[in-house]
């Protein structure tokens, strides 16, 4: 199985977010910045179909420079090789832009499998492996809580996490696949995977060397703009429900307001 | 002066371990500290991590680092839980490291692999009853019978030995005595033995009742009659005094990466309080007399760290660390008390309380100014390096 997994780096999920305000985009130079949580669930995956059913793992980021940590990260946990995207040009690409730049790169891999996680806690798009599905031409599945490959058949189905239970799903090889974080527990690097990782191939490519047109990718060429922003509003102090006989009731009829129940 | 900075595989062992104190440690260190349950799982997955085998060559099983990383790790578990710290702590220095530092190829590759897979503890037996910081004391014998040490004596409280996954402890034994001087005794010849777990005549006795470290396990050991091979002697015959005093030299290193975690700890969940709990109408960090304490924190701990970061590198660089060592264990661990002191202070009566984190440092601080050498034997070997 040839396997590529997309991680993302992000600002650090206990950090608190802020957008640049010169330009609006997420603010990337002033905070720690950490691999995409879910992430680490799409690459310990793309391992254990490795580990299963041989082949090799090859980790695809397009980020600033810095998003190189999070790629030794995936290399320590056991990923073979990577390619990083990343330019100057690139800043500020929307989510159609860097959907078109992840296919470029990904089609030249020619995966029998690509493995993204559902969402990437900064932006919350949701919508990548969507976008990379259809620029591949590719079958996706979605929301997979479970993961079972048949290489010899050439399938790939899932276990889809749904309300009230799962949908077995499956779909032929190549495929795009999302995964959520109840499908595994990600291994943390060892210090031997650590020193592995210096080792392992590194492909770094700038747009021009993906074959993106200049005009293509950037803040300037995106299709969506942010218009403005608002800081989240505080969190609102919470409701005190006193029990006088009909506590249960109270307590019912303020989660179905919220559409809890 | 050697280069203390970190390279970048340390840094990144270092954050993937306060990463994994954070998600996998933290959220059962208040229960096995309440229960005194020894964190089996926790352990088992350290094991998994690597972190037993951090300073061993590939060829045993270890990770190919160094003991400064291995420090790295221990600061970083003792952010969270001293007693998770002090199992890594004690199971890598004082149980694998003497196999390692003094066994023959047989020996080490009969007990690495496993003890630094982390899948088994060893443990390593000096202090006695009555023989402490004068371990030259040590009452247990060993006697050579044709092929066996006949072993009889007892020690005290020695840490990893008695749980589940115990399975060698290395024990220090007179094994002889040197020509009768004046007053007729002749000087103990001490030497090291490895024994296996479980071996018949040997027995960890209930574990004590401690004021910290709960999740530790900490017992008294007693051995009568024990016989294991001849082969079991660890390091020449007489030299153990000498070899158990390098362990204590390097093992002091790590005590002092465990205390930087813990005073560390106490100045995060006092930044943390001080910003949120309101007193006289302003959260209290907004007073000075709060904020002098906790700079005092910040900088003895920065102060402690870099203590332990210098005697490292120089242990590692082949120089003398000795001195070193005792002045970096004697300031982190007066430290790490005065912090988790100073912690309980600003948490006022939470600060007393289990359930907060500092209550649990400050239980979990005094011992590290007694451990692996007392603060009065650090000043004792200080002194001596300066020709007292
Ligand atoms: C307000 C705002 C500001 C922005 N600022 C910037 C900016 O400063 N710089 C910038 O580059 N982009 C910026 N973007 C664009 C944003 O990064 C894109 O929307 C795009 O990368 C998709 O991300 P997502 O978080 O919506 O992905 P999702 O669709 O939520 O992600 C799903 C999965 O797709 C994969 N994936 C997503 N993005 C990447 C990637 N870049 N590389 C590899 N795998 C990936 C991951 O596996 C991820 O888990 C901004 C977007 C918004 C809304
Ligand atoms: C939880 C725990 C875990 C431990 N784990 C281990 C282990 O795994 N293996 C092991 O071998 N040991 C272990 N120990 C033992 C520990 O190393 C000893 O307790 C320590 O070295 C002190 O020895 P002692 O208790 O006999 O005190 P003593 O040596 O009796 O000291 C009593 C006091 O006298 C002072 N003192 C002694 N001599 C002098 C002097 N010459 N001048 C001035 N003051 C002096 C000491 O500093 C101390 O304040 C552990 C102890 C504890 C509490």
């Amino acid at each position: 199985m040839n396997i590529v997994v997309t991680v993302k780096q992000v600002p650090d999920t206990w950090a608190e977010k802020k957008l640049d305000a010169a330009d609006k985009t997420v603010d990337r130079v002033s905070v720690d910045n950490v691999m995409n949580e879910m992430d680490e669930y799409g690459v310990e995956e793309a391992l254990k179909i490795k580990e299963a059913h041989g082949g090799e793992v090859t980790v695809v980021t397009m980020g600033p420079a810095k998003a190189v940590e999070t790629i030794r990260k995936a290399l320590s946990m056991g990923a073979d090789k990577a390619v990083h995207l990343t330019d100057d040009a690139l800043h500020g690409s929307d989510a159609l832009q860097t959907s078109a730049a992840l296919a470029k790169v990904i089609a030249t891999l020619s995966p029998d499998l690509v493995i993204t996680a559902t969402e990437a806690s900064d932006a919350r798009g949701g919508v990548m492996g969507a976008l990379l599905a259809e620029r591949l031409g590719l079958p996706q599945l979605t929301q997979a809580r479970k993961v079972t490959v048949d290489p010899a058949a050439g399938k790939v189905s899932i276990e889809r996490l749904a309300d009230n239970g799962y949908a077995l799903v499956e779909a032929s090889l190549p495929a795009v696949v999302g995964v959520v974080e109840k499908i595994n527990q990600p291994r943390y690097p060892s210090f031997k995977g650590i020193m592995a990782a210096k080792k392992k191939p590194l492909t770094t490519l700038s747009s021009g060397d993906a074959g993106l047109d200049a005009g293509s990718v950037g803040l300037a060429g995106a299709g969506s703009t942010v218009v403005d922003s608002q800081p989240a509003p505080p969190r609102q102090s919470g409701t005190i429900v006193k029990d006088e006989g009909d506590g249960g009731v109270k307590i019912a009829d303020f989660l179905a307001a919220q559409k809890l129940i | 002066m050697p280069d203390t900075r970190l390279t970048d595989e340390q840094e990144a062992l270092r954050k993937t371990v306060e990463e994994f104190a954070r998600e996998v440690v933290a959220p059962v260190a208040a229960h096995h500290d309440e229960t005194k349950t020894f964190p089996y799982e926790v352990v088992a997955q350290m094991g998994e991590l690597g972190l037993f085998g951090l300073p061993f060559p590939e060829q045993y099983g270890g990770q190919g680092a160094d003991y400064f990383t291995l420090c790295l790790a221990i600061e970083e578990l003792a952010r969270v839980d001293s007693s998770v710290a002090i199992t890594l702590e004690a199971g890598v220095g004082l149980g694998a490291m003497p196999i390692y530092r003094f066994g023959t190829e047989e020996q080490r590759l009969q007990w690495l692999p496993e003890l630094t897979s982390g899948r088994v503890l060893g443990a390593f037996g000096l202090t006695e009853p009555g023989a402490g910081s004068d371990a030259g004391g040590t009452r247990t014998t060993a006697r050579l019978e044709g092929d066996e040490w006949l072993i009889n004596g007892s020690k005290a409280f020695i840490t990893n030995s008695g749980t589940d996954i115990t399975r060698v402890v290395t024990v220090t034994a007179v094994t002889g005595r040197s020509e009768a001087d004046a007053s007729g005794t002749g000087k103990a010849e001490i030497s090291t033995i490895i024994v296996p777990v479980p071996t018949p005549g040997f027995t960890a006795e209930p574990p004590y009742s401690k004021v910290g470290w709960h999740a530790s396990d900490t017992h008294p050991l007693s051995l009568v009659d024990v016989r294991v091979p001849a082969a079991n002697l660890l390091g020449e015959r007489g030299r153990g005094y000498a070899n158990f005093l390098r362990i204590l030299d390097e093992g002091r290193i790590a005590i002092s990466a465990l205390s930087v975690g813990l005073a560390q700890a106490c100045v995060d969940e006092s930044v943390k309080y001080a910003r949120q709990r309101q007193a006289f109408g302003a959260p209290i960090g907004t007073y000075q007399a709060i904020q002098f304490k906790i700079a005092e924190m910040e900088a003895r701990t920065h102060v402690a760290r870099t203590a332990y970061y210098d005697a490292a590198a120089r242990m590692l660089a082949g120089l003398p660390f000795k001195k070193e060592a005792a002045i970096a264990k004697l300031f982190s661990s007066d430290a790490a008390v005065t912090n988790a002191r100073e912690a309980t202070q600003i948490f006022g009566g939470y600060g007393f309380m289990n359930e907060y984190p500092v209550a649990r440092h400050w239980r979990d601080a005094k011992i590290l100014e007694i451990g692996e050498g007392t603060s009065e034997v650090q000043k004792m070997l200080i002194a001596r390096h300066l020709g007292l």
